[in-house]
């Protein structure tokens, strides 16, 4: 799970790879927001499959790829 | 490790532990061991092992292999890596770009991160200021599907 400076570069690292997901660094920020904003809580609970699932599907992570095991 | 663990047994001792052992990685100035959560939580250290090794196989925490030392505590890793983040003036290592602005969530606070590009090799500073990154041009990529994001976590 890595950066990359723009498209361009992803994509031709990606010319020899197959597989994988790109999405924008506003997403990602976004999803490590709604994934990572409880982890300090002292009030924590763990979450279950489907409210992990919910976060991928609400930022429209919703492929195959994002779906959860 | 199996892909799915959100069945694993874990009691409220355990989630007791897990939170002692997340706010200890924060205040501490080094990485906490199974000895200092033992002690913030009163319980025998051999029961805090025993709980951290249930808190692992649940992905509450990751423990070096075959050891009693904690590797992760998502997003925070215990181990240097490339990706770094800076947040009031103290630096933390994130297991991967994901995680490094999940440093700043979990924190609820700016930060600056510093990753590397895979393509160019050249180095990516992001700020962060209320939640959102300050390069939109950057992008993110996931080479593992989410179903094996557990099957090697160290490696996703």
């Amino acid at each position: 799970m890595n950066l990359f400076r723009s498209e361009e570069h992803v994509n031709r690292w990606r010319s020899d790879r197959v597989g994988g997901a790109t999405v924008s660094v506003d997403l990602l920020c976004d999803l490590a927001h709604a994934w990572w904003g409880d982890r300090l809580d002292p009030a924590w609970r763990p979450r279950d499959r489907a409210q992990n699932q919910a976060i991928l599907d609400d930022l429209g992570l919703v492929d195959d790829f994002w779906r959860l095991p | 490790m199996a892909g799915r663990a959100y069945d694993a047994a874990m009691n409220d001792d355990d989630i007791r532990l897990r939170i002692a052992t997340y706010r200890l990685f924060v205040e501490m100035d080094r990485v906490p061991t199974v000895d200092d959560v033992a002690a913030a939580v009163g319980l025998p250290i051999d029961e805090a092992i025993l709980a951290w090794h249930r808190l692992a196989e649940a992905h509450a925490i990751v423990l070096e292999p075959g050891t009693n030392r904690l590797r992760m505590a998502n997003p925070f890793s215990a181990v240097p890596t490339s990706h770094r983040v800076r947040v009031a003036g103290r630096w933390w290592f994130a297991n991967c770009a994901w995680d490094a602005f999940g440093i700043c969530a979990a924190l609820h606070a700016d930060g600056r991160i510093e990753s590397t590009c895979l393509d160019c090799g050249e180095r990516i500073d992001v700020e962060v200021r209320d939640r959102q990154p300050d390069d939109a041009s950057l992008v993110f990529h996931c080479g593992v599907p989410a179903a094996s994001w557990w099957d090697d976590i160290v490696f996703t």
